[in-house]
């Protein structure tokens, strides 16, 4: 498979404009920066979160004012698994036509900062990384679940969680 | 004296005019909307979740499901991140007819998206002349694919099959006509009074806050923001077409409504530039452990069969990793954030849903305003809950 062997994965070799500002401001902050078919990831703190989004905001280089995407990934899984969860951020830079990924690991019970205050759209997504994954984002000023119904027990994205489950109510209704 | 009270209003989840299952609580002062508090999820049906079940080509139909009014948009979008994290392009013939089909997916969605829209507002007249030319491209669909509606056309690696015979006439024929049909619409609503008092300046929303907001599509285009996937970053050759990104300045009702009536002119210049390109050459990948070996050469080749039985039976294996891929379908930009393990089955899907991002702007464009302009807001933001639940 010719095709498949052009990967270019691993650390970043020649970095980016973007990296080299997010390294200047947060030395300490940044675990790990991977570089995968052109797009740039980088591993965060969960502390760190919202300092670093406000920054990306700000700086009149990067200007990442458009937060495309929030989602999760549970890593139960894969073969590191610990912390399980992730969150993913997708940043665009309307100006500067660039993108950049965020992640943050957290534990099982363990919160995440919103970052609804830095841009009003993660409110949706963050309740419906809530709702699914059974991340709490701390701050968030409505977190409740948005897909599932109110009552509903367990978040169905979990790896965990089977594919054909069905509420309880429903099982116990006479027949 | 009894002091003031507001009504609190249930509008939905089965409410013509909510475009699916949406429900909205409004909270009203009068006729005056107070407060507004969308409630999603009566149609969720775990799509992500089901992909992760399925072969990286199995996945393709649950995406039809997503926004059924442009199914092959939601198609080309997974095809398209499966192939990035693959490392493979499709050929020149497949993109042609990737792009020609995706701008006659936009029209046909805009079709809908305008008629419904002047159906919510009390135009009845359009309603029947859009789904007129719908009917066509449905008819094109159906050759092209044998379905109508969820027609599962676009593969990873290329297509489904070739053209058959008398498409492009067909197509041809639909790209004559359609102009003056559109000509039609505009005769019915463009300067019409009482379309004009319905729809300018009404759910207006400000530039600054469209992108806080993360709208995209012709809702953040009516706001003067040039922000277009096809030509930010473009995908499947778009780079080689000639089009405009139409853009609005108010962000009202009426901006978005300019901004999709030229955006389907824009589709109609992609789509007849698609159709002259169109040569004859391969569709698919060569590589025969992505894509199935001709029939006929099963019947000779013993390598052909294996590669046929193994693709059939376990898939391709995608090389561990993660992208994000995002296209500009009917509604705005539509992402699709891909995480590999190095299975025949992804490890994760998400959507970046455009409709679930814009629908949340909504209660800033109503709240104010009259009961009856939510209507024609929600009518403006063109949503389909099928991919707002997923």
């Amino acid at each position: 498979m010719s095709n498949l062997d052009g990967r270019e994965e691993g650390q970043a070799t020649a970095e980016s404009l973007v990296l080299k500002r997010f390294r200047e401001q947060f030395r300490q902050a940044l675990l790990e920066v991977k570089v995968w078919r052109n797009e740039t990831t980088v591993l965060l703190a969960p502390q760190d979160l919202t300092r670093a989004c406000r920054f990306l905001r700000d700086d009149p280089d990067l200007v990442f004012d458009f937060l495309t995407d929030v989602t999760g990934v549970d890593r139960l899984g894969l073969p590191e698994s610990t912390p399980r969860f992730e969150v993913v951020y997708h940043l665009y830079s309307l100006q500067h036509r660039r993108r950049v990924r965020l992640k943050v690991r957290v534990n099982e019970g363990e919160a995440v900062p919103t970052v609804t205050g830095v841009w009003p759209t993660a409110n949706w997504h963050e309740r419906e990384v809530f709702d699914l994954f059974g991340v709490p984002f701390e701050g968030h000023p409505d977190l409740r679940r948005i897909l599932m119904p109110d009552d509903w027990e367990g978040h169905p994205l979990r790896k965990d969680y089977p594919v054909e489950a069905s509420p309880k109510w429903w099982e116990e209704e006479p027949a | 004296m009894s002091p003031i009270r507001t009504m609190t209003l249930n509008m939905g989840p089965q409410h013509p005019s909510t475009h699916g299952v949406l429900r909205l609580v409004l909270e009203l002062d009068g006729e005056v909307v107070v407060k507004c508090i969308p409630h999603i999820g009566y149609l969720h049906t775990g799509i992500e979740k089901g992909l992760e079940g399925k072969r990286f080509q199995q996945g393709i139909p649950l995406t039809d499901r997503m926004d059924y009014l442009a199914p092959l948009s939601n198609n080309l979008a997974l095809v398209l991140a499966v192939e990035k994290a693959l490392g493979i392009t499709v050929p020149e013939r497949g993109q042609t007819i990737r792009v020609m089909l995706a701008e006659l997916t936009r029209i046909k969605s805009h079709l809908v998206w305008l008629g419904t829209h002047a159906l919510d507002i009390g135009a009845m007249t359009v309603f029947l002349y859009c789904f007129r030319e719908r009917e066509q491209i449905l008819d094109l669909y159906e050759a092209a694919s044998g379905q109508r509606m969820m027609s599962s056309y676009f593969r990873v690696g290329g297509l489904a099959a070739d053209l058959p015979p008398g498409f492009e006439d067909g197509v041809h024929a639909f790209l004559e006509t359609f102009p003056d049909r559109q000509a039609e619409y505009e005769a019915l609503l463009t300067k019409n009074p009482l379309w004009l008092q319905r729809t300018v300046g009404i759910g207006t929303i400000s530039r600054d806050d469209a992108i806080a907001f993360g709208l995209s599509g012709p809702a953040l285009r009516a706001c003067g923001v040039s922000y277009d996937v096809r030509k930010a970053h473009p995908y499947s050759g778009y780079e080689r077409y000639q089009f405009d990104i139409p853009l609005g300045k108010n962000g009202d009702v009426y901006d978005r409504y300019m901004v999709r009536m030229a955006e389907m002119r824009q589709s109609w210049r992609i789509a007849s530039q698609a159709l002259q390109r169109l040569q004859p050459g391969p569709i698919n990948v060569t590589d025969p452990k992505l894509v199935p070996p001709p029939k006929q050469l099963i019947k000779r080749s013993m390598e052909a069969l294996i590669h046929h039985f193994k693709l059939y039976s376990e898939g391709f294996h995608v090389p561990p990793g993660e992208v994000y891929q995002p296209i500009e379908a009917p509604k705005g930009e539509l992402g699709v954030y891909l995480v590999t393990d190095g299975g025949n089955k992804p490890y994760r899907v998400h959507f970046r849903a455009p409709s679930f991002v814009n629908l949340q702007a909504l209660p800033k464009m109503v709240e104010g305003r009259l009961v009856a302009d939510v209507v024609a807001v929600i009518g403006s933001l063109d949503i389909v809950l099928g991919e707002i639940d997923r």
